[in-house]
């Protein structure tokens, strides 16, 4: 028996001497940084160098720009978070928001309502949609892509039905010939126009504040209370969670809920800044938003939904896009560029993450 | 036939494995023998599963080789693995049958690739060769059922139906038997028996001294990595060998009955099922009560009946006096009831948490502040727990999916053991466990029972005698016998165990 074994490792001497080492230890902690921090470099490096490609990125206003620019979609990126962390998918937000900002300008301009008045009629409509999601999924156990692309095209379809298919704004002319008196409130645009001293006079407005509150409210949500870990857990294991204690569809409907009054503000952003209630604008707000949470998986080696990830996923998008603007690159790549980075970032996570097994 | 004239069928020379830092296996040298079973022994976490995994194509060995037969072997896929003849039954089921495909697709889901296959899907086909392997197996499932609603037992019959069914040349079973009964259990055996007599040289891994005393030709110690002792000389020296595996011989647990003082939990007239027979029972301050039984008599419906999972039928129970009618676990937690579920893949764990944050789930409403949890306090509470159950794993902020199967079992039943509780009801909580930490586990529930109720679900008979003071016995969804564990009958037991099945036949 010893002999045996003895001639065992002789054969193993043998053949690992004619094979090079692994460098298993030196390789390690590379690949692991590369994971890490990997994402948040690149998007260092593309600031780096479009500040010294391009005049005037760097300034302040330059990059309250770009954070204006993401703001909405950021907004949306961050409700649908909130879904994937629950092992679901939200389609329905682009949608909500386009409604909500329907809403919002139907209330002022038809139903002559104030401010205040628009604003909770939107939270509501995004909060009712977000419950009828959940309960639908959660309930009647349509499958949750299922379920909310359906309520995307109903929402549609249903935005459209009030003004017969127009668009709203001040002194429009209604189905039946006569005049809308009301008018967008000063208050209300100003969600979208006024501009917040901060160091600079008049620098951040209003959406990119909201943003940043919305953004730091979700990820200590998600990172630091009991709720948002039981939602990590239910989207993990639902069946666990359950097992634990947790009202599992409770958790997810929540989930929903969320995800439609973030859309909804979003909406309510949009009708703001646009002062009319657009009927053609929107439409890239659901892709921008997934892009963002999906390339969220990315930042920090991840490989999960995160709020931190989908901030930065959509500040990643804005800069890219913005950068190229200014180096004059035309605007009908730009689908195209956020597509492509979608589809490296996902790369970036799965493949290195999967090696590691 | 002369040991230096034999050629064995596979071998492996000097395997060396490490995840990061932490190096699992440290130069493995072992070989298989055609028509021999080789039981690989060794504590959780020694790395059996790895090395497993390896010869089946999952991971890379960092070093050394392995060799079947005359050519060298070092599959860079499972599929490639199997074809070589290398087939393996994993520790993890979910890895070897697919969630969502039906009990016939999974029996000849490797037929489906592989070259000289036809691109079409011809179902029929399927069902066909589907019942030719389970006929050969003896298995009765509905071949049309989705696998995800089968019973774990069920699911794990199907996984090995499936790797029976390749020819193999070399076979690896991982822990087959952790979730059968003993019924089908004996099934597999035979069918070892008959790989055997083909001349399949056959890699068995287990922590049940039953199974290893049945199909043990040779017993291979695996300790912390490396080979620690190699037992072929008949009769097998089963001691040696756990004593090998555990680095010190274990100590003899006896244990002393004791009897009940007050009543903690009770149950009347409790029905499971239209048509079973109601029972009743009543759980002690202090008392450990085994309830044993065959796979699908009722044991685990009776565990999820008493956490709020299911409502009985018919009939009452009782809680410290007071009537206890939970409507959901959350109601269960709140009474003090806590449930060591079945099947932890499924139920138990999160695969995407590390240690602490596993074992704090079902308390988190306590651990946290203002719905702020408290990473410290939870850590802190881990730890402890980690060293009273001698978990392996490096920290409490390890994922879970990277300890060890029996450490993954552990630390679901640690979870439960944190807090305190009124009635603590365990279902097979052995399961995947090895000799030594089911001898800490038991201690630790006997040592902490204070006036605690416990009530454990267990379908070998060994592991209740070992832990309880009075055992239950229950068939066809009804309470069947009451046994004390002091001088057992156990000529009685085992008639009581297989009463409800001579009764049915
Ligand atoms: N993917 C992984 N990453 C990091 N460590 C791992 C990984 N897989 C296994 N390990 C570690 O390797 C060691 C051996 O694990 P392995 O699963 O081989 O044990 P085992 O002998 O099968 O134990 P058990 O009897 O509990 O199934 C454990 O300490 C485990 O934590
Ligand atoms: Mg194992």
């Amino acid at each position: 028996m010893t002999e045996k074994l003895g001639m065992d490792s002789q054969l193993a001497e043998k053949t690992n001497a004619d094979r090079p080492k692994p460098a298993a230890r030196a390789v390690l902690p590379m690949r692991h940084l590369a994971i890490r921090y990997g994402f948040l470099t690149l998007l260092f490096g593309l600031i780096v160098f479009f500040s010294l490609a391009t005049r005037g990125f760097t300034s302040p206003q330059a990059a309250v720009f770009i954070l204006q620019s993401v703001s909405i979609t950021g907004i949306l990126a961050l409700g649908v978070t909130a879904t994937l962390v629950v092992g679901g998918f939200d389609l329905s937000i682009g949608s909500i928001a386009t409604s909500s900002m329907m809403a919002a300008a139907y209330v002022m301009v038809v139903l002559e309502q104030n401010a205040l008045v628009a604003v909770l009629a939107c939270l509501a409509i995004g909060a009712l949609v977000g419950l009828i999601n959940g309960l639908i999924i959660c309930y009647m156990r349509v499958p949750d892509l299922l379920a909310t692309l359906g309520m995307m095209f109903l929402l549609i379809g249903l935005q459209r039905i009030p003004t017969e298919g127009r668009s709203i704004a001040a002194g429009m002319t209604m189905p039946d010939g006569s005049t809308a008196e009301g008018t967008f409130s000063p208050a209300f645009l100003a969600l979208g126009r006024h501009r917040f001293d901060f160091f600079i006079q008049n620098l951040v407005p209003a959406s990119v504040v909201v943003l940043i509150v919305l953004a730091v409210l979700i990820w200590f949500f998600l990172e630091y209370t009991r709720f948002g870990r039981m939602m990590y857990a239910v989207g993990s294991n639902a069946r666990a969670a359950e097992f634990a204690g947790a009202p599992v569809k409770a958790y997810k409907i929540w989930a929903y809920v969320i995800s439609g009054v973030f859309a909804s503000i979003g909406g309510i952003l949009l009708a703001a800044r646009l002062g009319r209630g657009d009927i053609a604008s929107g439409n890239n707000l659901l892709l921008d938003a997934v892009a963002a949470a999906l390339i969220g998986f990315a930042v920090l080696g991840a490989a999960k939904p995160n709020a931190f990830g989908t901030a930065i996923g959509a500040l990643f998008v804005g800069v890219l896009l913005q950068g190229l603007t200014m180096m004059n690159v035309p605007y009908y790549t730009q689908d195209f560029v956020k597509g492509a980075v979608l589809v490296i970032a996902l790369v970036f996570t799965f493949a290195l993450l999967g090696r590691t097994r | 036939m002369g040991s230096a004239t034999f050629r064995a069928t596979f071998r492996i020379a000097g395997l060396r494995k490490s995840f990061g830092p932490n190096e699992v296996l440290r130069g493995v040298s072992l070989e298989l023998r055609g028509g021999e079973v080789t039981v690989l022994m060794g504590a959780n976490g020694a790395g059996k599963s790895t090395l497993v995994k390896i010869m089946s194509g999952i991971y890379r060995a960092d070093r050394g080789v392995m060799m079947l037969g005359e050519t060298p072997f070092a599959p860079s896929s499972p599929a490639e693995a199997m074809r070589a003849g290398v087939v393996t039954v994993h520790q993890n089921i979910d890895d070897g049958v697919v969630g969502a495909l039906d009990v016939a697709s999974n029996l000849v889901l490797d037929r489906f690739n592989g070259p000289g296959r036809g691109i079409f899907f011809n179902p029929r086909r399927t069902r066909r060769e589907a019942r030719e392997v389970a006929q050969r197996m003896g298995l009765s499932i509905d071949l049309k059922a989705d696998l995800t609603d089968l019973p774990l037992a069920d699911r794990q019959m199907v996984a090995i139906a499936r790797a029976m069914a390749h020819k193999p040349q070399v076979m690896v079973l991982d822990e087959p038997t952790s979730s059968l009964s003993s019924h089908e259990a004996n099934r597999l055996f035979s069918l070892i028996d008959r790989l055997r007599e083909r001349g399949v040289a056959i890699l068995y891994i287990s922590h049940r001294m039953s199974d290893i005393r049945r199909v043990a030709d040779r017993i291979v110690s695996l300790r912390d990595g490396a080979i620690s002792g190699l037992f072929e000389d008949k009769p097998l020296d089963y001691e040696g060998a756990v004593d090998a595996m555990l680095g010190q011989s274990l100590g003899q647990s006896g244990i002393a009955a004791r009897a009940a003082t007050k009543p903690v939990f009770e149950a009347r007239d409790l029905q499971l099922k239209p048509g079973a027979t109601p029972f009743s029972l009543a759980v002690g301050a202090g008392e450990i009560v085994a309830v044993t039984g065959l796979v699908g008599v009722g044991k685990t419906l009776l565990s999820e009946t008493v956490f709020g999972l299911q409502a009985p039928l018919a009939g009452a129970m009782r809680l410290d006096g007071t009537s206890y009618a939970p409507a959901t676990p959350a109601a269960a937690i709140a009474r003090g009831v806590f449930l060591v579920a079945k099947d932890r893949a499924k139920t138990g764990i999160v695969p995407d948490f590390n240690v602490y944050e596993n074992m704090s789930l079902p308390f988190l409403p306590r651990l946290s502040r203002l719905g702020v949890t408290r990473r410290g306090t939870e850590r802190a509470a881990a730890r402890a727990q980690i060293a009273d159950l001698k978990i392996v794993c490096r920290s409490e902020r390890d994922d879970l999916a990277t300890l060890s199967g029996g450490n993954q079992q552990k630390v679901t039943v640690a979870r439960w053991l944190a807090q305190p509780s009124r009635l603590l009801v365990l279902d097979e909580p052995f399961q995947g466990v090895d000799i030594s930490a089911r001898h800490d586990i038991a201690a630790k529930l006997r040592g902490s029972a204070g006036d605690r109720a416990t009530l454990i679900f267990l379908t070998e008979l060994d592991e209740a005698l070992e832990t309880a003071d009075r055992i239950l016995v229950m068939s066809e969804h009804t309470l069947v016998g009451e046994h004390r564990n002091e001088n057992v009958d156990m000529e009685r037991l085992l008639a009581d165990v297989a009463g409800g099945q001579v009764g049915a036949a």
